[in-house]
């Protein structure tokens, strides 16, 4: 007999990879066009849209590259469809350049990177967090970088949803950061009903055609160029423009361009901040982290409890725009905050920026292609406490 | 069928020292690593246990998986976590029960399975038994090629005689894992008597050299 696949109050439920909750998570937000090239370890990601997005009438296209594979998604969010791709390390670095065009031109798109181990072609079916800097200052130009980050099958879906929303209601690109762990992993994913999903799609212009200026600039700084087709004429370029679209040098119009265009992401982004919060209150040690880091780092703050070691965590659920507030109000009593990631080194320095007057920010990392273990993190949380790791 | 063999979980616990179920009451950490080469079925075969264990029988599971970046052959590892509460990693540390199909396999993770932990190996890979766990080698390469003449169900058989030997996964579960995995396939029979046969070798070996506590 076929398992049974509903929670008892009628969720459907299913034991899925995170890729595959990406998929059904961009499927519930209207996602219609999705242009890729595959690349372990985000195959999953392409193979389930194109086997799905056929059956609603959507279209998967597969390019020559990565760096098409996004060109294609401007293209389609620019006719107005909601368009994904989804890549890892090599390809997102090909990506890097349209990446700013998406952001200049203010076309919503959804990019998921599921991280493996780099540089280069790297470590292919070895997780890693090591495009965590990458995704915020990777494209050229000042540029402002929406991210958010996932730590199980279950968020990679509210993720992708997620950033469906904020892309929508932003006109940028919105970069969701898996690892290899988190994409490969199964578990049980409760998806939700139909009538629960309120799908956010971008206004449409309230002016006729004769009047309207793409990029004029509204008191939320957020332009949405009306999808191309519908009568609405206008010029998209990645040169910096004015509210015409074409293009423009008057140094006044250069700034409030931009200035306008990081306004948008700065003034939002407490709706953009994402966090959970593990025993804080009291915490002395701080752990922070996203990811598959965050999964060792819960186990970690478990164990320390019983040694009656007063750890806390700090889940990253969205990276940039870093939420300072969060940590700054996390680490108020704190004498020493952890930064556990899959890499050398990089969401320290966001932590660091932040709090490093104040209290000594310690790094913890692992960057031999397999996931950190709370048992690591415990040993280096001792060590601070003890002054060695063997109590 | 699942409470009738609980109710006998419990008392054979209590009167004998055979255990029906090789899962304790209450599971902390419970790990399960199946290994073998890559093309052998092992990602599926782990997909499979980790789909009926967490929507058949209802408990938490996480399931991760190792492989190299070929296409056929390498070493391929698919690891499944059980727990009561929140699993922090997702892959094996001390290994409860390994199931391996190739020698290379069995010899580079059965140095990880617990003294009270189990080995599943196919025959062909035990060439010497490694480590103090109790090792059973079942010839399951061998019992798909000549019964149903072809070695791609062996880890199907392998996934019965594991429900039925060690009673970690209800016989329920694991059919309408394999049938809803095969819905609409041409395999489905096929898998179905596979799994079938798998029921009924482990039933035969638990009544030889039972599980003890």
């Amino acid at each position: 007999m076929a398992l049974n696949r509903t929670t008892s109050d009628g969720h459907p439920v299913r034991f899925v990879q995170g890729n595959e909750a990406v998929v059904l998570g961009a499927l519930h937000s209207g996602c219609r066009f999705f242009g890729g090239y595959p690349i372990t370890p985000s195959t999953e990601i392409a193979e389930g849209m194109a086997r799905e997005l056929p059956k609603v009438g959507g279209v998967f296209i597969q390019m020559e590259d990565e760096i098409a594979s996004i060109a294609s998604i401007i293209g389609a969010s620019a006719a107005g469809a909601k368009s994904m791709t989804a890549t890892s390390g090599p390809g997102f670095s090909l990506m890097q350049e349209n990446l700013g065009f998406a952001y200049i031109t203010q076309l919503p798109i959804v990019i998921v990177n599921v991280q493996r181990g780099g540089p280069s072609t790297g470590l292919p079916t070895k997780l890693a967090q090591s495009d965590t800097m990458q995704a915020r200052w990777g494209t050229h130009g000042d540029y402002t970088a929406v991210v958010l980050a996932a730590s199980s099958v279950q968020e990679s879906y509210e993720a992708t949803i997620r950033a469906f929303e904020l892309a929508e209601k932003l006109s940028t690109p919105v970069i969701v950061l898996l690892d290899e762990l988190i994409g490969h992993m199964r578990e049980k994913l409760i998806l939700r009903m139909k009538k629960d999903i309120k799908e956010i799609r971008r206004p449409f212009p309230k002016v006729p055609p004769e009047w309207y200026f793409p990029y004029d600039i509204p008191n939320d700084y957020t332009a949405h160029p009306a999808p191309f087709g519908e009568g609405f004429r206008y010029s998209i370029t990645g040169l910096v423009h004015d509210r015409t679209g074409f293009p423009t040098s008057v140094p006044s119009e250069v700034i409030e361009r931009l200035d306008a265009l990081r306004e948008k992401i700065i003034t939002h982004r407490k709706e953009i901040w994402n966090w959970k919060e593990y025993e804080v209150t009291d915490a002395k040690y701080l752990i922070v982290a996203y990811g598959s880091a965050a999964r060792a780092a819960r186990g970690a703050v478990a164990i320390l409890r019983k040694k009656r070691i007063k750890a806390g965590f700090l889940e990253l659920k969205s990276i940039w725009p870093f939420p300072d507030g969060p940590l700054m109000s996390a680490a108020k009593q704190a004498k020493y905050v952890f930064v556990a990631e899959n890499n050398m080194g990089q969401l320290i320095h966001a932590v660091r920026e932040n709090i490093r007057h104040t209290i000594n920010v310690i790094p913890i990392n692992r960057y031999d292609g397999h996931p950190l273990e709370p048992e690591q993190i415990v040993y280096f949380i001792k060590e601070e406490v003890y002054g060695h790791s063997t109590v | 069928m699942t409470e009738k063999s609980k109710n006998k979980k419990y008392s054979s616990k209590k009167n004998n020292k055979i255990r029906k179920n090789l899962l304790p009451d209450s599971i902390i950490r419970f790990e399960i690593r199946i290994s073998g080469a890559g093309g052998q079925g092992i990602i599926s075969t782990g997909m499979l246990l980790g789909e009926a264990i967490s929507i058949g029988d209802g408990k938490n599971v996480s399931q991760s998986q190792a492989y190299g970046p070929e296409a056929r052959g390498g070493a391929t590892r698919a690891d499944i976590i059980i727990s009561d509460s929140e699993i922090y990693f997702p892959e094996c540390n001390k290994i409860d029960l390994l199931v391996a199909f190739t020698d290379t396999a069995y010899e580079k993770h059965s140095a990880h399975v617990k003294q009270t932990g189990l080995i599943i190996a196919d025959e062909h890979a035990v060439e010497m038994k490694m480590g103090t766990a109790k090792t059973l080698d079942i010839p399951f390469i061998e019992f798909a090629k000549k019964k149903f003449g072809n070695q791609i169900v062996a880890n199907i058989i392998a996934l019965g005689f594991v429900s039925s030997y060690t009673g970690i996964v209800s016989k329920g579960s694991i059919m309408g894992a394999v049938e809803d995995k095969f819905e609409n396939s041409k395999y489905l029979e096929l898998n179905l008597k596979a799994l079938d046969f798998g029921f009924s070798l482990g039933k035969k070996y638990f009544k030889e050299n039972p599980l003890t506590a």
